[in-house]
């Protein structure tokens, strides 16, 4: 019986965990509202972060597959609008036609105004003293390309083509509007509508457009004819569709295509960053958001620091006991640090859980697709153990500290 | 039945001081030999330097000089994790308020005393039974202290103390808490211990207590003084 250092004293990683795991169990009440706090901020933290993914995500698919496919370009201001006037635009004619050679370009063409005087258009050429036949339309001159360029639909017929539009070709595309108006609502008996003492032949109806619904009341002719019976000297503007994310490309390279010897002479509308301005206003929201769920995770580790130390002033005798028992401080220390870590685990796990389902919840109701990042449910748990961690360290420290003597004579 | 050939506890000239102003001298130097298998009780009134004494011999704490050896082991040199390893396995400790867990029962309560122990897991429960029948406890094994009378949770507080056969068994004030009649039981108990060969130390402040062992010692203001008729 006289070995020495052979038999220091031990304690088991699974004694460890079983020891804490009664300590947390055998007040599940108490457990529950001391890790209230931290559950909540976890919560608040997962479900601020996952909402504005969600949110953020949802946000995108809207807005982006429009507007950020769509370049315009104009000539600087108060220039080309109307095209009687002598100040002509810089943009020619064929401008879809060299635009849509740019790499990234989907569709251009261009549209202008037009000018009919003071023409009124009708559908019969006879003029019915007794009924309404004439109407202020307004008549628009497009080259064949901006159709695909405002994704348009037709309804019934067809756009005009190239070759409609080199032989100046008196023939129309009605918007659904201007078709209603002028009575016309199918294109197979080759209808005719009159601006003035012009004569178009009907050949296609627009049901929608996708981009500048003006169109959807407009009589819409080729630029040829245009030039030819209405005098349009340039056109107006120039609608360009591009692949994704092409638009900052296109913008810098389109006023150049147009005009070789005097690009600063247009003006580039890209798709306005919309989703910059958005996406500010998002993270200022969130940046609040996630402000409120630290205060709330701070709250819940003072509210773990405060119940464990409590908790250790009230089991003074049993770390007596334990200390009698064969425990060192340390051991006394790493049970406490342990408890209360588990403890911030358990919250930390709870509050992910409540704060993925607040993201799905809100979602469903919105009818949005929950997205949440996957390495959130695997941190936030781990986030709760060291605020736990660091909540136990005072009372663990504390536990440790406390005389066994004293301790077992406390009673208890 | 005691083997004074085989001491197992043995004091040479171990004081303790508490610093202060002045340094308060708990424990002046002091020699102690107790024996295997002796029936000891340390008297004294409160104040005396009895809960030092404890302390030491328990080896919560150490002398400030002096030399303590424990089944011929000098503890000296130890490291907190060797007096903790001494203590969890050389030492069952009996407390006046039995220190019973009131969420366990009572054989998870005497389990408690191997958690600091290398290797000891499996067969722990078993051990505890074992501990608890000896105390004459079987048939309480799974009920918890508060439905336990308090003799029975000394019993309980006993078993937890004698399982793992510990080279001495330290009583800090054990019948404390108990009526006379329970007190009696108590002491029948540790006469019993006695009987089967346990080193038994009895720290307490009741005259009849320590009359029922075979040598007392009395302590005053940190002086340890045999008294007439006991051994050595």
């Amino acid at each position: 019986m006289s070995d020495t250092g052979a038999q220091e004293s031990a304690f088991s990683w699974r004694d460890l965990f079983s020891e804490a795991t009664i300590a947390l169990t055998t007040r599940p009440a108490r457990t529950v509202l001391t890790a209230l706090g931290t559950i909540l901020g976890v919560a608040a933290l997962v479900a601020t972060l996952g909402l504005a993914k969600t949110a953020g995500n949802q946000i995108v698919s809207h807005f982006d597959e429009l507007e950020a496919t769509s370049v315009v370009v104009r000539p600087p201001r108060g220039q080309g609008r109307n095209p009687n006037q002598q100040d002509v635009s810089a943009i020619p004619f064929d401008a879809g036609d060299r635009l849509e050679r740019l790499n990234g370009v989907v569709a251009a063409g261009t549209k202008s105004d037009v000018s009919t005087g003071h023409a009124l258009a009708r559908s019969v050429p006879l003029i019915d003293p007794l009924g309404q036949t004439e109407l202020q339309v307004s008549v628009i001159a497009a080259s064949p390309g901006l159709f695909a360029a405002v994704r348009t639909e037709l309804a019934s017929g067809r756009t005009f083509d190239s070759g409609h539009n080199d032989r100046r070709d008196n023939v129309a595309v009605l918007g659904p509007g201007a078709a209603r108006r002028l009575n016309v609502t199918r294109v197979d008996n080759s209808p005719a509508v009159f601006i003035g003492d012009v004569t178009l032949a009907v050949i296609g109806i627009i049901d929608d457009v996708a981009r500048e619904p003006e169109l959807l009341n407009a009589i819409i002719i080729p630029d040829g004819f245009a030039r030819e019976r209405f005098g349009l000297e340039a056109p107006a503007e120039v609608h360009i569709e591009v692949d994704v994310g092409a638009a900052e490309l296109i913008g810098s390279q389109a006023a150049i295509a147009l005009a070789p010897n005097d690009p600063d002479n247009l003006r580039v509308s890209l798709p306005s960053a919309p989703r910059q301005v958005r996406s500010s206003v998002q993270s200022d929201v969130n940046a609040l958001f996630l402000v409120l769920g630290a205060i709330s995770l701070l709250v819940g580790a003072i509210g773990i620091a405060n119940v464990t130390l409590v908790s250790v002033l009230e089991r003074t005798g049993e770390i007596g006991l334990r200390r009698a028992l064969g425990a060192t401080r340390r051991h006394v220390a790493t049970q406490f640090l342990f408890e209360s870590a588990a403890l911030g685990a358990f919250a930390g796990l709870l509050g992910t859980s409540l704060g993925i389902l607040t993201v799905v919840a809100v979602s469903a109701n919105r009818d949005w697709i929950p997205i949440i990042d996957t390495w959130l449910p695997f941190v936030a748990p781990i986030l709760g153990a060291v605020i736990g961690l660091l909540a136990g360290t005072y009372p663990a420290w504390k536990a440790s500290a406390t005389e066994p003597i004293a301790a077992l004579r406390s009673g208890g | 039945m005691v083997d004074a050939s085989r001491p197992v506890v043995e004091l040479f000239g171990v004081a303790r001081t508490f610093p202060g102003t002045p340094p308060v001298e708990a424990l002046r130097p002091t020699d102690l030999t107790i024996a295997d298998g002796e029936y000891l009780a340390i008297a004294g009134p409160s104040g005396s330097g009895k809960s030092t004494l404890l302390h030491i011999l328990g080896l919560l704490d150490q002398p400030t000089s002096g030399v303590y050896r424990l089944d011929g082991v000098d503890t000296e040199d130890f490291n907190e994790r060797q007096l903790a390893g001494f203590r969890s396995s050389r030492i069952g400790f009996v407390f006046q308020s039995f220190h019973l867990l009131a969420h366990r029962t009572a054989v998870e309560n005497v389990m408690l005393a191997e958690i600091y122990r290398p290797g000891s897991r499996s067969q722990r429960r078993e051990r505890a039974v074992t501990a608890l029948d000896n105390v004459g406890l079987g048939h309480r094994l799974h009920s918890f202290p508060t439905t336990l009378s308090g003799g029975e949770r000394q019993r309980v507080a006993v078993a937890r103390a004698l399982v793992g056969e510990p080279s001495l068994l330290l009583a800090d004030e054990p019948t404390g808490n108990l009526d006379s009649g329970t007190s009696a039981q108590m002491l029948d108990l540790f006469d019993q211990l006695h009987r089967t060969g346990i080193t038994l130390a009895v720290i307490t402040h009741d005259d009849q207590v320590s009359a029922r062992a075979e040598r007392q010692i009395r302590m005053m203001d940190g002086r340890l003084t045999e008294a007439a008729g006991s051994l050595s």
